[in-house]
C-alpha cells in the first residue's frame, strides 16, 4: 500500500491514519443498537402479509377473523392510507399496499399489529385474500413492446446513446452476448424499525435506512402529515449495499402507530427480507466492439436490457449509468449504446453497490479479451492501450477534468507476481483448499488454474443535474473539565463504511480539537443525501470540513484575526476563545453542477469517477465444474486513503460480493417466483470461499475533492466479477457468457 | 394467547434470570433479546445458517435461533456481553477493533464467539482451519481480511509473539 498521506501537524487520530471506530466498542461487546434491537414500553409487532403470486387481481380481501384475534391490535390494507397511496425514490409508482392489483410476488397486501411476533403471524395467515392469478410478464425483452403492466406503462427508461461516427468500423470486430442474474444485497441486520406516535399526531420512526430525508419525504406524503411532523431518527444498521435506499416497512410501521397509538416494531424475517427490498437488476447485454489492427478501440456498438421489476425504484438512473459506462474505462471514439429499462412482474430492482457499472463491466470486459484474441494480442496490452487517461473524452462527451490512473490501477493489478501453482500441489492445507472444499470432491490431478485481469469504472455522486447537497452542523465547546469538545450533526447515514470515524478525523485535523462527539443522525438537520454513490466521504466529509472551517473563522475573529479562516487556527489557543461560549456552525455543501443527458445520452453528467483493476487466480475442477478463486490482486484509484484501514476493508468486502456474483449468487426465478429466499438457498461468500486480497491503494489527490479523497465502496464491486470469471474462462477455454457460473455452464458444457 | 406459557429460570452468564409467562415456542435467540434484554446475538437469519446468533450453551457454539428457551434451562448460557464490557474487553474483541474487523458489526458478537470458541480449542490454527472455523458465521461487509487478521493477532499475542501481520492469511 501506498503512504505519504499528509496528517497535519499536532494531530492525532487524524485525516491520513487507521484510526479506530468510534461504534466499535459497542459492536464488539454487543450493546450496540441496531434497529432490530430497539424496544418500547408497551410495543406491539408489526407483520406483513404478501401476495404468493407474482402477477393477479384481488377480488376481495377479508380481515374479519384476523381482527377479531385476541392480542390482534390493528389489521390495515390499502383503504387505511390515509395519505397518497403511491411512493417511491423517483417515481411514486409503487403501492403502499396492492388494492386491485398484484404486480410481484411478495408485494404488500396489509398489515397487522399484535401483541406478540407469533400472534402477528397467525393474525396475517388468518386474512383472506380472493386472487385472479393471472400470466406473469417476466421477459424483459418481451415487456417493452408488452401490454402495459402498470399505467405508466412498462418502460421506465429509453436511452441511446450515439457518439462519434456511427457508420464507422474497425479493421477487427467481435461480437457477444451476455447474461448477468438478480443479485440480492443480502445485508445481515433485516429491515427493522420502531414507530411512536406523537402527542402532536405525528410520529417519531427509528429506522435503519440509507437516506432519511426522502423516507421521510415518502412516509409523510403517504401519511398525509406535513413532513415537519414526521421525524426520523437513524438507529444501528446492518449493511445496507443499496438496498435500504427504498422504503420498505416505514409507511406501514407508521400507519400502524398512528392507528393503534402504541409503539410498533416490525422486524422481516430472512424470507420476507428478500421480498422486501429491491435487488440488482439482471441484464441482458449484447456487444460488438470494433478496433484496427493495432488495438486501438474505433467503435463500441451495445444494446442493455435491464429487468426492473414491477416498480422504478431508481431503474432510470441504474440505466443511466449503464449507458454511460458501457464501454469501460477505455478510449472509444464512437459509440452506439441502446439501454432499456422496463418493468416486468419479477421482484423490483434498484440500487446495488455498483449499480450499473457492474453488468456493464461483465459484458465489456468479456468483450476485451475477446477482442484480444481476436487480435492474437495481450489482453492487458489492449487495455494498456486504450486505457482512459486525463483529458479524454467520455463515450457521452464529457472530458476527464479529474484524476483517471487507468494505466496505474492495471499495473498495481498486474504486478505482483501470482501465486504459484506450487502452492497447491502438493497442498499446503490438506484437500480443504481444493474446488469444492469440504466436500473432497475434486481430484488433484484434475485441477487447472487460470489468471485473468478486468477493469472497471463508475460515477461518483448522483449525476444527471441532481444536486444532491450534504448538510453538517460543528459545535465546540469546553466541556465540564473545561477542555475542548467537537459535536457533529450530519444526517448521513453510517451503514458500516465508517462515515462516523471520518467525520472525527476531518474535525480533529481541521480544528485541532481531539474530542470529537457525534449527535445522532436525524432529520432535525438538512439532508445529507443518500449513503450510496460511493458519496459520502465527498459531500459529508465535505460538509463537515466547511463547517469546520467556518467555526475556524468564528474562532480566528475571537483571536483578532480579519478576515477568513487563517491556517493559523491550529495554533490558536481555543480553550481560551472558547471561554466566550461555544461556536456553533451549519454548512451545506454541493458538488459542481452536472447536466442531464440529451436525448443522443451526451453531456457532462457525472462529477467524477473512481477506477479499479482486478487480477484473479481460479482453480477449476473441469469436470465437477468446481471453482476456487485463490488469489485477488487489485489497483484502485482513491485519490487519497483517509483511513487506509477502513478502505482496505471496503476493497476486501466489495470483492467478496464480486466473488459471489461471479460464481455463487443468484435470486433464482421461476414464472415471477423467487425460489431460494433464505441463506441455506441464497449463498454468499464464506471465509472460506474468499481468498486473499493484496490491494495496491493508488494515490492521486482528485481536484476539487474533500482533501483528494474518491469514493471507494463501488470499485470493488464492480471489476472483481470479471476478473473471476476471465480466469475460470481461462482455466477451462470455455466462454461463459451468464454470472454467476455455476458448476453446469462447465461441467455440462459442450466441448 | 399464543398458547401454552409458562415461568421459567434461565442461567445467563452466570446470573438466574427469570422469564415470566412466556410462549413455549420462543427461541432461546427470542428470549435473550426481547424478554431478557441482551440483544448481542443477533437475528439475521432465524435457520441456522448465519451465525448471527452465536451463543454457548454448556460451552458448546450454538445458533441461539434454533434452540428453545424453555429446553435451555438445565443449561449454562453464556453471550457476548459476558464475554467483555467497554472497560474490560476480550482479547478477541480488543483485535476486532484495532485490526478494523468491524464494519456494520452485525456479524460481530457471533464472530466473536466463533474466534474465541476455535482459539480456545485449537490455540495455534493453520490458515485454513481459522476459515473453517469460523464459516458458519456469514460476514457481507468486510470480505473476512481483517477478520483472520484479528485471529492471528489474538494468535500471536496468546502465544508471546509479537508484531501484527500484514495481509489477510
Amino acid at each position: 500500500m501506498s503512504t505519504g498521506t499528509e496528517v497535519r501537524p499536532g494531530t492525532r487520530s487524524g485525516l491520513g491514519q487507521s484510526v479506530r471506530r468510534p461504534d466499535g466498542t459497542p459492536k464488539v461487546t454487543g450493546t450496540f443498537a441496531f434497529s432490530s434491537d430497539l424496544f418500547a414500553r408497551g410495543m406491539l409487532w408489526g407483520r406483513t402479509l404478501r401476495s404468493p403470486h407474482p402477477a393477479a387481481r384481488i377480488r376481495s380481501i377479508d380481515t374479519s377473523i384476523a381482527e377479531r384475534m385476541p392480542g390482534v391490535a390493528s389489521v390495515l390494507t390499502a383503504r387505511d392510507v390515509p395519505g397518497r397511496p403511491t411512493y417511491g425514490l423517483e417515481h411514486a409508482d409503487q403501492p403502499v399496499f396492492a388494492s386491485e392489483t398484484v404486480r410481484f410476488q411478495g408485494e404488500p397486501i396489509a398489515v397487522v399489529a399484535a401483541e406478540h411476533p407469533e400472534l402477528a403471524l397467525r393474525a396475517v395467515a388468518a386474512i383472506e385474500v380472493d386472487y385472479e392469478v393471472v400470466t406473469p410478464l417476466t421477459d424483459a425483452e418481451a415487456a417493452i413492446g408488452a401490454a402495459p403492466i402498470h399505467p405508466d406503462g412498462n418502460v421506465f427508461r429509453h436511452l441511446h446513446l450515439r457518439h462519434g461516427d456511427l457508420d464507422a468500423v474497425g479493421a477487427v470486430s467481435v461480437e457477444g452476448s451476455y447474461e448477468v442474474g438478480m443479485q440480492d444485497q443480502a445485508f445481515l441486520g433485516p429491515e427493522s424499525g420502531l414507530a411512536i406516535p406523537v402527542d402532536d399526531g405525528g410520529v417519531e420512526l427509528f429506522i435503519s435506512t440509507q437516506w432519511l430525508h426522502v423516507d421521510r419525504d415518502q412516509v409523510a406524503a403517504c401519511l398525509g402529515l406535513p413532513p415537519e411532523r414526521v421525524h426520523l431518527t437513524l438507529s444501528g444498521i446492518g449493511g445496507a449495499f443499496g438496498a435500504r435506499e427504498d422504503v420498505s416497512l416505514q409507511v406501514h410501521v407508521c400507519l400502524l402507530a398512528l392507528r393503534t397509538g402504541r409503539p410498533v416494531k416490525m422486524l422481516y424475517s430472512r424470507e420476507e427480507s428478500f421480498h422486501g427490498h429491491v435487488h440488482r437488476h439482471p441484464a441482458r447485454l449484447w456487444y460488438r466492439h470494433h478496433a484496427d489492427p493495432d488495438g486501438r478501440l474505433v467503435k463500441v456498438e451495445a444494446r442493455i436490457v435491464l429487468d426492473g421489476g414491477a416498480y422504478a425504484s431508481s431503474s432510470t438512473a441504474v440505466i443511466g449509468n449503464a449507458v454511460c459506462f458501457a464501454a469501460g474505462p477505455y478510449r472509444v471514439p464512437n459509440a452506439d449504446v441502446d439501454g432499456w429499462a422496463v418493468r416486468t412482474n419479477n421482484p423490483p430492482c434498484g440500487a446495488m453497490r455498483g449499480f450499473g457499472a457492474v453488468q456493464v463491466c461483465f459484458g465489456h470486459e468479456a468483450q476485451m479479451d475477446r477482442l484480444a484474441a481476436a487480435l492474437a494480442m495481450d489482453p492487458v496490452e489492449l487495455r494498456l492501450r486504450n486505457a482512459l487517461a486525463p483529458g479524454d473524452e467520455l463515450p457521452t462527451g464529457q472530458v476527464i477534468t479529474g484524476t483517471a490512473p487507468v494505466r496505474e490501477v492495471i499495473e498495481a493489478a498486474m504486478a505482483l507476481e501470482p501465486p504459484p501453482l506450487a502452492a497447491t500441489d502438493p497442498p499446503a492445507d490438506g484437500t480443504m483448499d481444493l474446488p469444492g472444499g469440504a466436500g473432497l470432491t475434486a481430484t488433484r490431478a484434475d485441477v487447472v488454474r487460470g489468471t485473468g485481469l478486468a477493469v472497471g469504472f463508475k460515477n461518483l455522486m448522483y449525476s444527471e443535474g441532481f444536486d444532491d447537497a450534504s448538510t453538517a452542523n460543528v459545535r465546540v465547546e469546553l466541556d465540564h473539565r473545561g477542555e475542548p469538545l467537537a459535536t457533529v450533526h450530519c444526517a448521513a447515514a453510517e451503514v458500516g463504511q465508517g462515515f462516523v470515524t471520518l467525520a472525527q478525523q476531518i474535525v480533529r485535523s481541521v480544528l485541532g480539537v481531539e474530542q470529537v462527539a457525534l449527535r445522532p443522525a436525524d432529520t432535525t438537520i438538512g439532508s445529507a443525501g443518500s449513503t450510496s454513490a460511493s458519496r459520502q466521504t465527498w459531500m459529508s466529509g465535505g460538509a463537515v470540513e466547511l463547517a469546520c472551517l467556518a467555526v475556524a473563522e468564528a474562532l480566528a475573529e475571537r483571536a483578532g484575526y480579519g478576515g477568513g479562516a487563517p491556517d493559523e487556527v491550529l495554533d490558536l489557543d481555543v480553550v481560551e476563545l472558547l471561554r466566550e461560549g461555544p461556536i456553533d456552525r451549519t454548512r451545506a455543501h454541493h458538488h459542481p453542477p452536472t447536466e442531464p443527458l440529451d436525448e443522443d445520452g451526451q453531456g457532462d453528467a457525472h462529477v467524477s469517477f473512481a477506477f479499479a483493476a482486478h487480477r484473479a487466480v481460479v482453480d477449476v475442477d473441469p469436470e465437477l465444474g468446481l471453482v476456487k478463486v485463490r488469489h485477488i490482486a487489485t489497483g484502485q484509484d482513491v485519490g487519497r486513503a483517509l483511513n487506509p484501514q477502513a478502505v482496505i476493508g471496503q476493497i476486501e468486502g466489495g470483492i467478496a460480493q464480486g466473488l459471489g456474483l461471479a460464481v455463487m449468487e443468484e435470486m433464482l426465478l421461476e414464472d415471477g417466483r423467487l425460489r431460494n429466499p433464505s441463506f441455506t438457498d441464497y449463498l454468499i461468500p464464506t471465509a472460506l470461499d474468499m481468498p486473499p486480497v493484496t490491494a495496491t491503494l493508488i494515490e492521486q489527490p482528485e481536484p476539487g475533492a474533500p482533501f483528494g479523497a474518491k469514493g471507494v465502496g463501488e470499485p470493488p464491486t464492480i471489476s472483481s466479477t470479471p476478473a473471476i470469471v476471465a480466469a475460470i474462462r481461462a482455466a477451462t477455454g470455455l466462454e461463459l457468457p451468464r454470472i454467476p457460473v455455476r458448476p453446469e455452464h462447465i461441467a455440462l458444457a459442450e466441448a | 394467547m399464543t398458547g401454552a406459557t409458562e415461568s421459567y429460570e434461565l442461567d445467563v452468564d452466570g446470573r438466574a434470570l427469570p422469564v415470566a409467562a412466556a410462549w413455549l415456542g420462543e427461541s432461546l435467540l427470542y428470549v435473550l433479546r426481547e424478554r431478557l434484554g441482551l440483544p448481542g446475538a443477533k437475528n439475521a437469519c432465524e435457520q441456522g445458517e448465519c451465525g448471527s446468533c452465536s451463543i454457548f450453551l454448556d460451552d458448546v457454539l450454538v445458533n441461539a435461533c434454533c434452540v428453545l428457551a424453555a429446553d435451555a434451562t438445565d443449561a449454562r448460557i453464556r453471550t457476548v456481553e459476558g464475554f467483555g464490557d467497554a472497560d474490560h474487553l476480550s482479547d478477541v474483541q480488543a483485535a476486532f477493533l484495532g485490526t478494523g474487523a468491524v464494519q456494520c458489526g452485525f456479524c460481530t458478537p457471533g464472530l466473536i464467539l466463533a474466534v474465541h470458541d476455535l482459539l480456545d480449542q485449537v490455540p495455534d490454527p493453520t490458515g485454513l482451519e481459522v476459515r473453517e472455523a469460523i464459516s458458519g458465521n456469514l460476514c457481507r461487509c468486510t470480505g473476512y481480511g481483517r477478520i483472520l487478521q484479528a485471529v492471528e493477532e489474538v494468535k500471536a499475542t496468546r502465544s508471546g509473539a509479537s508484531g501484527p501481520r500484514g495481509e489477510s492469511p
